[in-house]
C-alpha cells in the first residue's frame, strides 16, 4: 500500500481479473439470449421449479450444517495433533474427494453404504434385513458431507494453523478448560471462516446434479441445476436456462450475503512465525476424543475411497496403462488441470491484493469498497454460473471464427479456473492478509518492491496457501467433466470424459482402474498442495 | 525435486499437453471430406467408427471425419446451437423420439433413397431420416438374484416392492424417455397410476444410463432398465450370461437409431452415398459387437450366437414422433407428480 | 521555517472516523527523543505519519529540512524499528539484516562484511545463518538495530523496542542504544512506557495526551514538571 507504481500495477492486475470474469460471464449469457431472441415470456415459476427450489434450499442447506458440524472438531483435532505419524496422510486423504468425479465417488459409497455394501452387509450379519438406506435425504445427505466436510476441515485447519501461538500459552497459563479454550479462542477463529466455508459447501451442494439424482431414489429429489440442465439440454429453451441459472444466484447470493453478516473475518494478529506448541493436548479426555475424530475422519473418508481403489485393482491395469489413449487423455487431463490451477490462481491472488491495496488506509473511498465486495461477491457466485450456460454461450460467440473445436482447450480451461476460483479465493484471502499485516509496513519501510518482494518477501511464507490452493484448483479441474463434455471433440479427451464412456459402454472394470488412475493423479496434486507442510518446532536450530 | 526443477517439469508438462492438443484429424487437401456429426460412444476406438470410416473410404475416394458429442440429444443442442453454418455433411446418431424436432430445425434434407432392403419391426420409414440400427428397451435382471423375472410391464408395475429396479430420469436421459413412452403406451390414460405403484420398486432414478447399469452391476438392484441386446455385451465380451433381458408380453418399446444428411451439406453427393452405405452390409455387419444394437439390413455374416439368444419381442411399441414431441412436456409432468408423491 | 531541525510537524492532522489527532512540533538533530504517552494517545500514528505509513490528512511533515508528503516509506530518511515481527520469520538474520543496504539482496561481498559487522557491534557475532524464530525476543530486536546501522539513516524510529524484554535485558539494550547513537550521531525517536527508559536514554522527552503534544522539554525540565497531570500520572508522582 504505499509504493504507488507497484500498487497501480496490482490494482490494474486486480480490475482486468475482475473485469476478465464478468466479461466470460455476461458475453457467454448475451450470447444465449440473443440466439434466443431475447427475454422470452415464459411461465418460470410454475409449481415444479417452487418444488424444486425448496427442495434445493433444504438438501443444501442440511448437507452445509451437517459439513461444518463434523468439520469443526476433526479440525480441532488435527489442528491439537500437530505432529503424529501420518498426519499428512490424512490431510491428503481429506483433499481427496473432491478431485474425483462424483459418479466415482457416488460408486464408492454405495460399496460401504449401499443395500449391499460393507455396513448393511455387516448388519445383515447381525440379523438385522436393510437397516441402513442410501436412497432418499440420507444418501444425498451422506455424500455431499462426504465430498465437502474434508474441504470444510482443511479450511477450519488452516484457520486454526494461524492463530498465534502466544494465545495458546495464555490459554494454557490461565488454565483455561477445554470449553473456554473453544469458546474465546478457537471458535472466534472458525466463526470468521464459517461464512466463507458455508457458503462455498452450501453452493456446491445447491448446484450438485449427478449425486442429487442417483442417490435421490426419485424426481422428488431435484435440484435448479437438474431443470437448467433440462431446459438447455433437452428443451433447448436457453431463457429458461438462464433464467434459472439467474434464480439460482440471486438465491444463493442472498444467502451469503445473510452469512456475511451474520460473522465477520477476525481481525489479524501477527505471531513470531513459529509452530504453536499446544498445551491442551495433554489430557487423556482430549487425547481420547481427538484420536477419535481423526479415526472417524480416516475411516469415513477413506473407506469409500478404498473401495474406489479396490474395484480399480481389479481392472487390468497393465493394458490400461499401455493404452495411447489413456496416455492422451492422462496428458490433456494434466495440461488442463495446470492450466486452469495457474489462471485462477493467478487472478485470484492479484484480485485479493488489489482489494486490499485499495481498501487500506483510514478512508476507503466507496468505490474502492465496492470493488472488494465484487471481488469476494463474483469469487463466490461464480461457482453458481452452470459450466453448461458457459460452454453453449462460448461455443456460440467462437463459432465465428472457425472450428470451435481448436479453441475448445482454452474455455475449457477458463471454465474450469473460474470454478475453482471460490476454493482458491477462501484458501488464499486469509493468508495474504495475515501475509500482509505482519510484512507491508517492515517491506514499505526497507523499499523492497516488486519481483524482489515477490521473491523474497512475499512467495516463502505465502508458498504452503499457495501450494494448497493450487493443488486443489488441480484436483477439481481433474474431476470435472461438465466443461469438457459441452465442447466435446474426439481431439480433447479427458480421463474423466473417458471413464464415463468406458462406463457408458459396458466397460466397466476399465471405467473402475480410470477411477483409480484419477485417484492416484489426485494423490499426487493433494501431495504438490502438502508440500509446504513441515513445521518448524519450536525453540529449536534448524 | 527444487522449485525451479518442479517449475520446469510443469511447463514442460504444459507444453508436451499443448502439443496433442492441437492435434487433429485433419485431411489431406486432395481428398474430398465427408464430416460426420455422431455421439461419442460411436467413435470409441472399440465403436463402430473407425471400421466404418475405413470401410467406406475404400468406396469412395474421400476421406470421413467424425465431430463427437456426448449423445443423441447433445447432438441435436449442437445442431441448433450451430445453426445454418454447421460443417455437419451427416448427422448419425439421432433416435425416433428427436426426429420431429430435428425436422423442425428445416435443417436436414430429404435422403431420397427407397431403402427396401431396410427392415425395422413397427416398420419405421421416414423421408428424411434412415435407420442405421435398433434396439428394443427392456428390463435386464441379475439371475443370481432374481429367479422368477417380471413377465410383463404389468408384472413389474404390481409385483414386489422389495425386489427394486434402477431406472433412468426422462428429463435427462434417452432411455429414460423410453420408458415413460413405453408405460404411456400400454397404459394410456392409466400411466399415472401405473408410475405411482412402481414408485415403489424404484430404488432410484438415476440421470443417465451408465449411473443406473453401474449400480445395477455392483449388485444395488437386481433390475435395472436397459435394452434386449445389453446382455449380448457380456455373453460375447464376457462369456457369461448371468444378466439378462427379461421379455415383457405387452411388447417393448423401441428405440430406432437414424441419420440423416443436412441442407448445407459441402458434399451433398457423397453424403448421399454414405447413407446408402450405411445400410448396406459392410456397415450393417460391423455394428451389432460394436455399438451393441440389433442392424436393420442383411449382414454379410450371420449375428454371433449370442443375439441369437437375446429377446425378440412379439411386439413393438413405437410412438409417432410428432405426438412425442407435442405431449412429452406433459406426460413428463405427469411422471413427475406420480413419482414426487409421498 | 526551521531548517535545522532533523523532524517538523507542521499543522499535521489526521482524521479517524471518531477522533481527531494534532501534531505541531520541530525536534533538533543529534538527540535522543523520548515519546510518552498513555495508550491511545496517538504515540503509533505520530511514528506512522513520520515513517509515511500514513499521510496525514492536513498540514505537512518535513525532516531535514524537505518535505515528505508523497514519498514512499523507503524514500524518507528514516529507519523503523517495531515492537516485534521485525524479521521475516523465513529467511536468516545475515539476509534479514541485508535488506537494509539492498531491497534486492544484492550484496556483495564488502556488504557481507557490513553485515557481519553491524551483528558484532550488536553482539551477535556468529548468528548469520540462523532463523529469528531460533532467537530470544531481545536477540531479535538487536537484529533489528543492526539493520538500521546498515541502513545508515539520519532518524531512526523506535516504536516501544524493549516493550517485549525483561529488565536485565532492557538495561542491556538502552547502553547498547546509547553507543550506537553515540557512533552514528543520528537523531532516534523511541516510543516507550518507561519513566527508567527516559531517565537513562532521553536528551528530551515528547509527551501526548489524546491527540495532542502536551510537552516538549528536555529531559531534566520535564522530570520536574508537575504541573500536568497526565505528565504525573506518567512519572508516578502520585
Amino acid at each position: 500500500m504505499f509504493a504507488p507504481a507497484e500498487n497501480r500495477i496490482t490494482i490494474t492486475a486486480g480490475t482486468l481479473s475482475l473485469g476478465g470474469i464478468l466479461l466470460f460471464v455476461c458475453l457467454a449469457v448475451a450470447a444465449l439470449l440473443f440466439q434466443a431472441g431475447g427475454f422470452g415470456n415464459g411461465v418460470l415459476f410454475d409449481a415444479y421449479i417452487w418444488r424444486v427450489t425448496r427442495f434445493t434450499l433444504l438438501q443444501a442447506s442440511l448437507s452445509t450444517l451437517l459439513s461444518v458440524l463434523l468439520a469443526i472438531p476433526i479440525a480441532r483435532a488435527l489442528a491439537r495433533r500437530a505432529r503424529f505419524p501420518g498426519r499428512v496422510w490424512v490431510l491428503r486423504l481429506m483433499a481427496l474427494p473432491l478431485g474425483l468425479p462424483v459418479l466415482v465417488g457416488a460408486l464408492g459409497l454405495i460399496e460401504i453404504w449401499g443395500r449391499q455394501g460393507v455396513l448393511n452387509t455387516a448388519l445383515a450379519g447381525l440379523g438385522l434385513q436393510q437397516p441402513v438406506s442410501i436412497y432418499g435425504l440420507f444418501g444425498i445427505l451422506l455424500a455431499h458431507v462426504f465430498f465437502n466436510m474434508p474441504l470444510v476441515a482443511r479450511l477450519f485447519l488452516a484457520g486454526l494453523e494461524r492463530i498465534p501461538s502466544e494465545y495458546w500459552r495464555t490459554a494454557a497459563n490461565l488454565g483455561m478448560p477445554p470449553a473456554a479454550l473453544f469458546r474465546f479462542v478457537e471458535w472466534p477463529i472458525l466463526r470468521g471462516l464459517l461464512p466463507g466455508a458455508a457458503g462455498l459447501v452450501f453452493m456446491l451442494c445447491a448446484t450438485s446434479f449427478t449425486l442429487v439424482l442417483t442417490l435421490g431414489g426419485g424426481p422428488a429429489a431435484s435440484t435448479i441445476e437438474v431443470a437448467i440442465y433440462q431446459a438447455l439440454r433437452f428443451d433447448f429453451d436457453p431463457q429458461r436456462a438462464i433464467a434459472l441459472s439467474a434464480l439460482q444466484i440471486v438465491m444463493t447470493g442472498a444467502l451469503l450475503l445473510v452469512l456475511a453478516r451474520v460473522a465477520t473475518e477476525p481481525a489479524q494478529s501477527v505471531t513470531g512465525g513459529r509452530a504453536s506448541m499446544r498445551y491442551d493436548a495433554d489430557t487423556g479426555l482430549s487425547r481420547l476424543s481427538d484420536t477419535g475424530w481423526i479415526l472417524f475422519a480416516l475411516v469415513f473418508i477413506g473407506a469409500p475411497l478404498t473401495a474406489v481403489v479396490g474395484s480399480g485393482l481389479r481392472a487390468d491395469l497393465a493394458k490400461l496403462a499401455g493404452d495411447p489413449t489413456v496416455h492422451r487423455a492422462l496428458i490433456t487431463s494434466i495440461a488442463i488441470a495446470v492450466g486452469s490451477a495457474l489462471l485462477c490462481v493467478g487472478i485470484a491472488a492479484a484480485m485479493i491484493r488489489a482489494a486490499g491495496t485499495v481498501t487500506a488506509g483510514r478512508h476507503a473511498p466507496t468505490l474502492a469498497r465496492f470493488f472488494a465486495g465484487a471481488v469476494t461477491a463474483s469469487t463466490s457466485l461464480v461457482l453458481l454460473v452452470p459450466p453448461v450456460v458457459l460452454g453453449a454461450g462460448w461455443f456460440l460467440l467462437l463459432r465465428p471464427f472457425g472450428d470451435v473445436a481448436r479453441f475448445a482447450p482454452a474455455i475449457v480451461v477458463a471454465i474450469n479456473g473460474l470454478m475453482a476460483l471460490p476454493f482458491v479465493h477462501r484458501i488464499l484471502a486469509p493468508a495474504m492478509a495475515t501475509h500482509a499485516a505482519r510484512t507491508d509496513r517492515l517491506t514499505a519501510s526497507l523499499g523492497i518492491r516488486g519481483l524482489h518482494r515477490l521473491r523474497w518477501i512475499d512467495l516463502p511464507p505465502l508458498k504452503k496457501p499457495l501450494l494448497m490452493a493450487f493443488s486443489f484448483a488441480m484436483a477439481l479441474s481433474l474431476g470435472d467433466l461438465g466443461a469438457v463434455a459441452l465442447f466435446g471433440s474426439q481431439d480433447m479427451i479427458t480421463l474423466p470424459w473417458l471413464l464415463y464412456s468406458r462406463m457408458g459402454s459396458y466397460r466397466t472394470a476399465d471405467a473402475a482402474g480410470l477411477a483409480l488412475f484419477l485417484g492416484l493423479l489426485c494423490l499426487i496434486f493433494t501431495m504438490l498442495g502438502t508440500a509446504g507442510d513441515r513445521r518448524v518446532p519450536e525453540g529449536r536450530n534448524t | 525435486m527444487s522449485k525451479s526443477s518442479q517449475l520446469k517439469f510443469l511447463s514442460r508438462l504444459a507444453l508436451a499437453a499443448a502439443a496433442s492438443l492441437v492435434f487433429t484429424t485433419g485431411a489431406s487437401a486432395a481428398d474430398k471430406t465427408l464430416t460426420v456429426y455422431t455421439y461419442e460412444s460411436f467413435i470409441t476406438e472399440w465403436g463402430p467408427g473407425a471400421k466404418v470410416a475405413e470401410a467406406f473410404e475404400k468406396t469412395c475416394e474421400c476421406k470421413v471425419t467424425y465431430v463427437g458429442v456426448a449423445d443423441g440429444v447433445e447432438l441435436l443442442t449442437r445442431l441448433k446451437l450451430e445453426g445454418a453454418a454447421s460443417k455437419a455433411d451427416i448427422v448419425l446418431g439421432l433416435d425416433t423420439n428427436l426426429v420431429a424436432e430435428a425436422k423442425a430445425t428445416g435443417f436436414f434434407a430429404p435422403h431420397g433413397i427407397e431403402a427396401k432392403d431396410v427392415k425395422v419391426p413397427g416398420d419405421f420409414t421416414d423421408d428424411t431420416f434412415l435407420p442405421y440400427d435398433y434396439g428394443h428397451f427392456a428390463v435386464v435382471y441379475d439371475t443370481q438374484t432374481l429367479k422368477t423375472p417380471p413377465k410383463s410391464l404389468k408384472d413389474l408395475v404390481e409385483g414386489d416392492p422389495s425386489q427394486k429396479i434402477v431406472i433412468e430420469d426422462p428429463r435427462t436421459s434417452t432411455p429414460g424417455l423410453g420408458l415413460l413412452l413405453w408405460v404411456k403406451a400400454v397404459y394410456g390414460d392409466e400411466a399415472g397410476a401405473a408410475w405411482a405403484k412402481l414408485k415403489d420398486r424404484v430404488l432410484t432414478v438415476t440421470p443417465g444410463w451408465s449411473e443406473a447399469y453401474g449400480l445395477f452391476t455392483k449388485g444395488e438392484a437386481p433390475m435395472v432398465l436397459s435394452y434386449t441386446t445389453s446382455p449380448a455385451y457380456h455373453m460375447v465380451a464376457e462369456n457369461t450370461d448371468r444378466y439378462q433381458a427379461a421379455e415383457f408380453s405387452e411388447g417393448h418399446y423401441i428405440q430406432i437409431e437414424v441419420a440423416g444428411m443436412t441442407k448445407s451439406a459441402k458434399e451433398p453427393e457423397l453424403a448421399k452415398q454414405f447413407l446408402g452405405f450405411m445400410t448396406g452390409p459392410e456397415f450393417q455387419s460391423i455394428i451389432p459387437t460394436t455399438n451393441w444394437m440389433m442392424p436393420v439390413a442383411a449382414t454379410k455374416e450371420p449375428l454371433p450366437e449370442a443375439f441369437g439368444k437375446l429377446v425378440n419381442p412379439a411386439k413393438t411399441f413405437l410412438l409417432p414422433s410428432e405426438d412425442v414431441a407435442a405431449n412429452r412436456k406433459a406426460w413428463i409432468d405427469e411422471w413427475l407428480a406420480a413419482m414426487s408423491k409421498n | 521555517m526551521n531548517p535545522g531541525s532533523a523532524v517538523e510537524l507542521v499543522g499535521v492532522d489526521i482524521l479517524y472516523d471518531t477522533t481527531a489527532l494534532h501534531f505541531d512540533c520541530a525536534i533538533a538533530p543529534g538527540g535522543i527523543v523520548a515519546v510518552a504517552g498513555a495508550s491511545g494517545s496517538g504515540k503509533s500514528t505520530l511514528f506512522h505519519v513520520i515513517a509515511g505509513f500514513e499521510e496525514p490528512d492536513r498540514g505537512e511533515v518535513r525532516i531535514q529540512g524537505k518535505t515528505m508528503s508523497g514519498q514512499a516509506p523507503s524514500e524518507r530518511p528514516v529507519s523503523v524499528i517495531f515492537q516485534d515481527n521485525n524479521l521475516f520469520a523465513h529467511l536468516d538474520i545475515a539476509t534479514n539484516v541485508g535488506f537494509g543496504i539492498s531491497p534486492s539482496l544484492r550484496l556483495s561481498a564488502g556488504d557481507r562484511a557490513r553485515i557481519d559487522d553491524a551483528l558484532g557491534r550488536v553482539g551477535l557475532d556468529g548468528f548469520g545463518k540462523r532463523l529469528p524464530p531460533t532467537l530470544s525476543g531481545g536477540e531479535r530486536q538487536r537484529v533489528a538495530l543492526a539493520r538500521a546501522l546498515v541502513r545508515h539513516r539520519p532518524l531512526l524510529l523506535l516504536d516501544e523496542p524493549f516493550a517485549a524484554l525483561d529488565p536485565g535485558m532492557r538495561a542491556g539494550m538502552r547502553a547498547l542504544l546509547r553507543d550506537l547513537h553515540r557512533q552514528e550521531n543520528n537523531t532516534i525517536l523511541m516510543i516507550t512506557h518507561h519513566p527508567d527508559d527516559v531517565r537513562a536514554l532521553a536528551d528530551s522527552v515528547l509527551f501526548l495526551d489524546q491527540g495532542r503534544i502536551i510537552a516538549h522539554d528536555p529531559v531534566e525540565r520535564f522530570l520536574e514538571r508537575r504541573d500536568m497531570a497526565a505528565i504525573n500520572r506518567f512519572l508516578g508522582n502520585e
